[in-house]
Formats: C-alpha cells, sequence, structure tokens
C-alpha cells in the first residue's frame, strides 16, 4: 500500500495536527491554559500561512483527485487564516471579560478553519462536503459558547436546525448531479457535460445544480436563504460574531465560486440567472433592511448579506475577470470587517459590553482615533472613495460590465447610495452627536493594534494597490487553466 | 519639478501637522489655524508659479505627470491645459480666505476642521489636474466626505438633514458615472483623458447613454433644475467658509465635467442633447431667480441666484461657439469670486448678530459704512453691472446663446433683469431703511481681519470686469481646440451617416 502524496495537504494536515495537540495541552492543563492556548494557536495559523505560501506555483491534485491545491485556493486559504487569527486576537480580552475562558474556543476555532482549508481545496462533492461539515459543526458550537446566556443558545441551536437543512438541500442536490452526470469530482462533472455537446444540460441536472445553489447561498446567506443571519450575528457572542462575518464567508465564498465554475463553467445559461436574481435580492435586501436596525451586530448582519451580493455578481459574471474582482472584495471585506469588529468589541459602558447603534453618539469627542477608524471602515463599507471598499466595488463592476451585466451593475450602484445612508448614520452618531453616556477608556491593546492595522490598510490601500490586485489576478487564472 | 503634486499634496502636508498637534486646546486651536493658514498661502503662491509658466499658446496639456498606478491603462497623470489651470488658482486663491473667515467663527473642534478644509483643498485641485478618469472620480467623489463633515459638524441647527441629502443626493449621482467610465475602460482599454478624446472611439448609441450618465452626475453638481435642491440646504446650513467652497469651486466641478469630458468625449450626443440642456438652462435661470425673489434667508437666496447663474453657464457651453464657451468659463471663475463674496458679506452679519433672517437687519449703511460699501459692490456684480466680473461672463453666454438659438437667448436675458430685482431688493432690506433695532445699532463696521479678506476679492471682481484679456488668452487655444475637435467629430459622424444611407 502506498499513501497519496502529501505534500499538498501539509497546511491542512499541519493545522489538524496542532488542533489536536492543543487540545490535549488544554485538557492537561485545564481551563487557566487557555490564553496560552490561543497564542499557541494563533502561531498555529501564522505557520499555516508560511506552509501555504511555500507551495509550488502550479496546481496540484492527491488524495485520488479528490483535493487540489492551485493558486485560487491558496489565496483564499490565506484570506480564511487570517480571518481566523485575527478572530483568536479579538476575542482574548472578551473571553476572560465574560467568563467564557475555557480552553475549547480557540481550539474549536483552529477546527473550523481546517475544514474551511478543505473546503477551498475540495475538487469533489464528496470533499466539498467534508470539509463544510467539519467547519459548520464546529461553528454551530462556537455559536452557542456562552452556554449559560439565552441568547447564544438560541443562536447556535437556530444556526443548527437551519445549517442541517442546508447541508440537506445540498446533499441532494449533490445526488442529483452525480446521478445525470455520472461522477462526483469536478473536472469528470465538467468533461461529462462537455461530451454532451455543450447545449443545455438535462433538467435533472439542472434541478440538482439549483439545490446545491441553495446550499451554498445559506453558507454565503445570501437572499432568499439569508435569514438565519441577523439572529445568529445578534445572538453569538460578539467575538464569535466576528468570527463568523470573516473567515467562514470567505470560505463558502471561495468554495461556491470552485463548485460552481469549474464543474459547470461550460453550462454557464443555465445557472447564470439563478445567482443573478440572488445577487441582486442580497443587494437590495442588504441595503433597506440595514436602515431600521438599532443593534450594531444586526446593523453588520445586513451588511455582510450586501457585501455577499456585490460578491456575487462577481460569480454571475462567470469570468476569470469575475473571479479576480471577488478575490479583491474579499481580501478587502477582510480587512473592512476585522477592524469594525474590533471596534465594536472596544464598546463597553463601565463594566458592561454594550451593542446599541447609539452608544456610539459623541465617540469622537471622547475616543477620537477610535472614532476616526471606525469612520473609515463605514465610509470604506459604504464603497466611497478612496478608501479601500471603493476599489472592492470597482473590480466587481468592472467585471459586470464587461460581461455585459449592465443592469445588475447599475442594481449595485444604486443599492450602494441606499447602503451609504446607514453606514453614514454611524459616522453621524459618532461625529455630530452628543454622547448621552460616554463608552469607557481605555481601548484594550490588542483591539487597538487590530483596529489600527486594518484602518490603515483601509485608508492607504489606494496608494499602492498593485501587489494585491497583482496576487489577485495570478489566483484567479489558476480556476481557468 | 512635479509642480502640480507639489500644489496638490502641499495643503495635505499641512493636514498632517495639524493631525499630529498635541496638548491643551486652546493652543491646539491656535496652531492650527496658523498652519492652515500658511498652508494655504504658500499653496497658493507656488500655484501662481503654474501661471507664470503657462504657455498660452497651445491646447496641449501641460504640467504633464504620469506614473504607474492601478496598471493596465490607469495612471497617476495629471496636467493642466487653459480649461483647467484657471479654475486649480480659483480654488487656492479661496482658500485662505476661507480660513481667515473661518477665524473667529469656528471655536470647537478647531483642529478637525482646519483638517477637512485642507483635505479638501488637496480633493478640488486633484479634481482640475487629473488626467486619468479613475483618478479624477476618485477626487470627485472622496470630496463628499470631508463636506459631509464640514456641514454636519460645523452647520446650522438642519445640519444633519443637509449633510446626509448633500452627501446621498451627490453619490447617486455620481455612481451612475462610475460605470460609464468602467464601460469607457472596456472599451478603449484605459483611463486616460486625453487618449479618451480622440474622436470616434464610442458609437452614437454608446454615447448617448454614457452621455447621460456623465450628465447625471455633473447636473447634481453644478447643480441643474430640477435636481438643485440639495444646494440650498447645504447652503444654508453650512459654516460661511463651507459656503464659500462650495458654491466657489464645487458647483464649477459640473461645468468642468461637461467641458472636460461631455463635449470632447461624445460630441455628437452632446449635439443631440443640446436642446434639452438649453430647455434646463433657461428654466433654471427664470425659476431660480424667480424664487430667489421671495426668500427670507439671505443665504438661500443667494444660493438660489447660484443656480440661475449656473444656468448661463450651461447655456453657454452647449452653445458649441467661442462666445459660449468662454463665457462659460469666465462666468464660472467670477461666479467663484462673487458668490463666495457675497456668503462671506452674509458671514460677517450673521458673526455679529447670529441670525440671517433677512428681516431682522435693516440701515446698516449707518453704522456700517465700510461695509455696506463692499456689499453693494458685491450685490451689483451679481447683477452683472458693466465694470464688474459679473457683466463679462453673462454678456458672452447670452451672445453665444444667440447665435445658436434666439428664444434661449432672449428668455434667458430676462433672468438679468430679475436677478437685478431680488439683488437689488435683498441689498435695500438689509442695508438700507431706519436703523431702529437696538442690537443692530451696536454692530460694529468690518474689522481689519475682514477688510483683508475683501480687498483682494474686490480687486479681482473689478479685474476681472475692466481687463478680463488675461483670462481668455489662458483659454483661448484650448477652448479653439475643443470647438475644433467638435466640428470634426460631428463633420465624421455625418459622413457615415451619408454613406450608411
Amino acid at each position: 500500500m502506498t499513501l497519496p502524496a502529501l505534500a499538498p495537504a501539509y497546511p491542512e494536515l499541519w493545522l489538524a495536527l496542532s488542533a489536536m495537540a492543543l487540545l490535549m495541552l488544554g485538557v492537561f492543563k485545564g481551563d487557566g491554559s487557555t490564553r496560552l492556548v490561543a497564542w499557541f494557536s494563533v502561531a498555529a495559523l501564522a505557520v499555516t500561512v508560511l506552509l501555504v505560501v511555500m507551495q509550488p506555483a502550479a496546481t496540484e491534485t492527491t488524495f485520488g483527485g479528490l483535493f487540489i491545491a492551485d493558486g485560487f485556493g491558496r489565496f483564499a486559504k490565506v484570506l480564511i487564516l487570517l480571518g481566523s487569527a485575527f478572530s483568536i486576537v479579538l476575542s482574548l480580552g472578551y473571553i476572560r471579560y465574560e467568563r467564557m475562558e475555557r480552553f475549547e474556543y480557540p481550539v474549536l476555532i483552529l477546527l473550523a478553519t481546517t475544514g474551511m482549508l478543505m473546503m477551498v481545496s475540495a475538487n469533489d462533492l464528496i470533499a466539498l462536503y467534508l470539509g463544510l461539515e467539519l467547519q459548520s459543526l464546529s461553528l454551530y458550537v462556537l455559536a452557542a459558547f456562552k452556554r449559560d446566556s439565552g441568547r447564544a443558545t438560541e443562536a447556535g441551536l437556530k444556526y443548527f436546525v437551519l445549517g442541517a437543512l442546508s447541508s440537506g438541500m445540498l446533499l441532494y442536490g449533490a445526488s442529483m448531479i452525480y446521478g445525470f452526470a455520472g461522477s462526483t469530482s469536478f473536472p469528470l462533472i465538467a468533461k461529462a457535460l462537455a461530451g454532451a455537446g455543450g447545449g443545455h444540460a438535462s433538467i435533472g441536472l439542472v434541478v440538482g445544480i439549483v439545490f446545491l445553489s441553495a446550499g451554498l447561498a445559506f453558507k454565503v446567506s445570501a437572499v432568499p436563504f439569508h435569514m438565519w443571519t441577523p439572529d445568529v450575528y445578534e445572538g453569538a457572542p460578539t467575538p464569535v460574531t466576528a468570527f463568523f462575518a470573516v473567515a467562514p464567508k470567505i470560505a463558502a465564498m471561495a468554495l461556491f465560486v470552485r463548485a460552481i465554475l469549474t464543474p459547470f463553467g461550460e453550462i454557464a445559461h443555465d445557472w447564470q440567472q439563478i445567482i443573478i436574481v440572488v445577487s441582486a435580492l442580497s443587494m437590495l435586501l442588504g441595503a433597506f433592511a440595514a436602515i431600521a436596525q438599532t443593534n450594531i451586530k444586526r446593523l453588520m448582519a445586513y451588511s455582510s448579506i450586501g457585501h455577499v451580493g456585490y460578491a456575487l455578481i462577481g460569480l454571475a459574471s462567470g469570468t476569470e475577470e469575475g473571479v479576480r474582482g471577488i478575490l479583491i472584495y474579499l481580501a478587502i471585506y477582510l480587512a473592512m470587517n476585522v477592524g469594525t469588529f474590533a471596534c465594536i468589541l472596544a464598546m463597553r459602558q463601565k463594566d458592561q459590553m454594550v451593542e446599541g447603534v447609539n452608544d456610539l453618539a459623541g465617540l469622537a469627542k471622547t475616543h477620537p482615533g477610535m472614532a476616526l477608524l471606525l469612520a473609515a471602515f463605514m465610509f470604506s463599507l459604504a464603497g466611497v472613495p478612496p478608501l479601500a471598499g471603493f476599489f472592492g466595488k470597482f473590480y466587481i463592476f468592472m467585471a459586470a460590465i464587461n460581461a455585459g451585466l449592465y443592469t445588475l451593475a447599475v442594481i449595485g450602484v444604486l443599492s450602494s447610495v441606499v447602503g451609504a445612508y446607514y453606514y453614514l448614520r454611524i459616522v453621524k452618531l459618532m461625529y455630530f452627536d452628543e454622547a448621552a453616556e460616554p463608552l469607557a477608556k481605555p481601548v484594550r491593546g490588542e483591539l487597538g493594534a487590530v483596529m489600527t492595522v486594518t484602518g490603515l490598510f483601509t485608508m492607504l490601500f489606494f496608494i499602492w494597490p498593485a501587489p494585491l490586485l497583482n496576487m489577485a489576478g495570478v489566483a484567479a487564472k489558476a480556476l481557468f487553466p | 519639478m512635479p509642480l502640480l503634486s507639489i500644489v496638490t499634496f502641499l495643503p495635505l502636508v499641512g493636514a498632517a501637522f495639524i493631525f499630529l498637534a498635541r496638548g491643551p486646546e486652546e493652543i491646539v486651536a491656535r496652531n492650527a489655524r496658523s498652519v492652515a493658514l500658511w498652508t494655504t498661502t504658500i499653496t497658493f503662491a507656488v500655484s501662481l508659479l503654474i501661471w507664470l509658466n503657462f504657455d498660452n499658446s497651445t491646447a496641449a496639456f501641460q504640467f504633464v505627470e504620469k506614473h504607474a498606478w492601478i496598471g493596465a491603462g490607469i495612471n497617476y497623470h495629471m496636467g493642466v491645459d487653459g480649461i483647467s489651470m484657471l479654475f486649480v488658482i480659483l480654488t487656492t486663491f479661496l482658500m485662505p480666505f476661507c480660513i481667515l473667515a473661518s477665524w473667529e467663527a469656528i471655536e470647537h473642534r478647531v483642529k478637525e476642521y482646519m483638517i477637512a478644509f485642507l483635505v479638501m483643498e488637496t480633493l478640488m485641485i486633484g479634481v482640475f489636474c487629473a488626467l486619468d478618469l479613475v483618478l479624477f472620480y476618485l477626487m470627485f467623489e472622496a470630496g463628499l466626505i470631508p463636506m459631509f463633515l464640514i456641514i454636519g459638524i460645523w452647520g446650522g441647527k438642519r445640519r444633519i438633514y443637509a449633510s446626509f441629502k448633500f452627501f446621498l443626493y451627490t453619490l447617486l449621482g455620481s455612481v451612475l458615472l462610475l460605470l460609464a467610465l468602467l464601460y469607457m475602460y472596456f472599451i478603449a482599454g484605459t483611463t486616460d483623458i486625453p487618449s479618451l478624446m480622440k474622436t470616434g472611439l464610442f458609437s452614437g448609441q454608446a454615447q448617448t447613454w454614457l452621455w447621460l450618465a456623465f450628465f447625471a452626475s455633473f447636473a447634481v453638481k453644478m447643480p441643474m433644475w430640477p435636481v438643485h435642491t440639495w444646494l440650498p440646504d447645504a447652503h444654508v446650513e453650512a459654516p460661511t467658509a463651507g459656503s464659500v467652497i462650495l458654491a466657489a469651486v464645487l458647483l464649477k466641478m459640473g461645468g468642468y465635467g461637461f467641458l472636460r469630458f461631455s463635449l470632447p468625449m461624445f460630441p455628437i450626443a452632446s449635439e443631440y442633447f443640446a436642446p434639452f440642456v438649453f430647455t434646463l438652462s433657461v428654466v433654471a435661470i427664470v425659476y431660480a431667480s424667480l424664487v430667489a425673489l421671495v426668500q427670507e434667508d439671505m443665504k438661500k437666496l443667494i444660493a438660489y441666484s447660484s443656480v440661475a447663474h449656473m444656468g448661463f453657464v450651461t447655456m453657454g457651453i452647449f452653445a458649441f461657439n467661442t462666445q459660449g464657451i468662454e463665457g462659460a468659463i469666465f462666468q464660472m471663475l467670477s461666479h467663484g469670486i462673487i458668490s463666495g463674496a457675497l456668503f462671506l458679506c452674509v458671514g460677517v452679519v450673521y458673526d455679529r448678530l447670529h441670525t440671517r433672517e433677512i428681516a431682522r437687519y435693516g440701515g446698516l449703511a449707518n453704522n456700517m459704512p465700510k461695509y455696506a460699501a463692499v456689499f453693494m459692490l458685491f450685490t451689483m456684480a451679481n447683477v452683472g453691472l458693466p465694470g464688474t466680473g459679473g457683466f463679462v461672463g453673462e454678456l458672452l453666454t447670452l451672445v453665444g446663446a444667440f447665435q445658436a438659438n434666439t428664444w434661449v437667448a432672449l428668455i434667458a436675458t430676462s433672468g438679468v433683469i430679475f436677478a437685478a430685482a431680488y439683488a437689488l431688493y435683498l441689498y435695500r432690506r438689509v442695508v438700507f431703511g431706519e436703523l431702529t433695532k437696538s442690537d443692530l445699532k451696536a454692530m460694529l463696521d468690518l474689522t481689519p481681519r475682514e477688510i483683508a479678506i475683501f480687498a483682494p476679492l474686490v480687486i479681482m471682481t473689478l479685474w476681472m470686469g475692466i481687463y478680463p484679456a488675461p483670462f481668455f488668452d489662458v483659454m483661448a487655444a484650448s477652448v479653439k481646440h475643443l470647438l475644433d475637435q467638435h466640428q470634426t467629430a460631428l463633420a465624421a459622424a455625418k459622413a457615415i451617416a451619408t454613406a450608411a444611407r
């Protein structure tokens, strides 16, 4: 018996092994070691980033073609790993403060991250499901991690029930696709479809694609499968929400792109309209529903629904340019969201965490630095130049225009104007209004550091955008050999 | 020497210095004021080098700088020609007065205020210097952020409503410009403005859509009737210096956009839509003048008069002849100075009495003779009295429009009479009459600081009215080139249409 080539999967193996090792460390040393385990987890993630970056540039498959390591995956993996590492750093203070200090917390994040890396590298419907479930199960537990809080357990349960439903849909779709295409492997499905003569796919296959897309749309929280998002975002502990908003979104988006474009790239006309509708609805709902929100985590949930809508424009265009747009968008989205959540985590009044949008009133007077950074994140999320968020939208819309999706692009820019309203409302609260009760000082060191780093990236991205653009370009090319 | 980049980013350097200032609030405020004043003054001095070294004989872009930026046809490309150069000077010229006008009027958060103004200056100069569409859009849109904050933080009672209306209205207009920009990039493979000006790049139908997208943005910025409604609100609520910047520079970006993009890049669509623009222009001139007549608030009255004056500008631009376009550019420059000065005049009495209600004033000629004289001059310039800058631009745009369409010119000329009516009516109510109210009696005449602000503006207004030739010398070659290109493009389109038949 010979082992499969393991080199393409080194990062995943390393991460899985370090998760086990840290679990054991935690078990032996007890909850007192949480801080240590957390920092070790960050270190493990950093090493994983190195392992990913050091992989050879070529595309390699292993485990009998189930697992693929390519440029596209590497770009997404680095983003996911950064997102996870930032989330652990952000939660350090919170878990101590809210008496959530249990060593399982960072370990669960590591396990979820392993699942995400698997998702990104899945080259087969079965591998896809494996990665997805490892991720989802860890996330269900994380959502309910604050187990004596009613809201958190409710969020965890909701997430679990709806997540199981969507997994079911996804599996059903996968079985349909297997039945009509004769394979679960992405390249083989693509080959079977190309052999069919490039015409329309059979109706059974289309039904399969619809169910698969529905399951994936749930994972990225696109309309009409978004209902869980606001409740889970609001109920889950804030650092968990920060994690949810970033790493799993990026992983699911990358998975969505690969699972649709690699096997079904040839029959784009069969699934394009689904993505177009989902994208347009997400952008509109994200923009309009956020207006009335008073809880900032709920507001960020709707904001993330809107942003997924923009990213999906890139998928709808189905081109290399579109994929590049998505990758640029995700990278920038990562920075903006991590920064915003760092600000949200810094919202304390006396000894109490607060989440009301109105609690930010007068922040410019009491915390000028934090207000400036949060304002930059808000303008960036709204897509106002010269901040990074504008460039994310710029490349997405460029792909849409080049693919002839004019209507979708117009819906996109118009909903971005509506969206600007609620981002501006936060700026207005911070700068134009007076505080009823100012937030506590000082902002914890690690939160301040994360805010500053992501804030500088957001504000100064326009000066030298070329490196990120080039890397995303190379990554996108890998998906279109 | 990269002169344009220096002028553009010098204010940003000043802003960085102010940002780093630490210490007790009193001292920080004092330092912020003087750093801002020095920065804007030096910027103005350096920008004069542009005019001194400017070659009037060529229509080509000058002081060109080009560096790789985003790659693939999107570069950091700066340059000025006869159309844009004077707007740069206008911006740098007015900024020191804005800082001086805010010297005592702004009492809280002085540091942030000065930073916002300096950032604003960088972005405004950048808009006029940018020779790349993406760079232009970046500067054009980014300007919304500091202006939003200026209106929202230091504005009047309804500042929040006004700032949101300003931001969202302008953003709505310009997002379509972004899509048009991307389409042009798709077709031409570059966003370089000189390359995009080459004729025959866009088909007739594409031109129609692109023109409309650009129009949506510039018409809101201009602002043209019926999308002008954000302007009175923004003007009334903004602090004095904010109003000056809005009226003097931000509005000019619309007219500049028409000249820089709509006319040379979409000549067929521009010709096609000219009657449409004429209609909106004359409606703006007559309607806004009539609305100005019934205003109770001084700033609102001047805001509506701005809408009317911008009607002359769009009318002149779309007349497609030398007089019309040169008149439109000149009108924008002179209006920049005159309306800026008028807002400063309002600011003078507002600082003393903290109201802009016209009925609260009256008889100021008795105890503020210097103020009355200055206000008189700018009121007359606003009406378009010969000998002031206002006359030259208005006359030329009317001459230009007369050649294109007699009726348009006829109706627009009536606007001049309305202007006289509302401006003189305002002046009479504020300055003449009995000085009865006791708080008015206590008001003092212009301080030396205020005289220092007004003196250069008075000189400029008279200079532009009496000897405007230097300004026309600058723009002549570029305007001629623009019109020649326009004629060539139209002729080519006509030839294709004939051949097709």
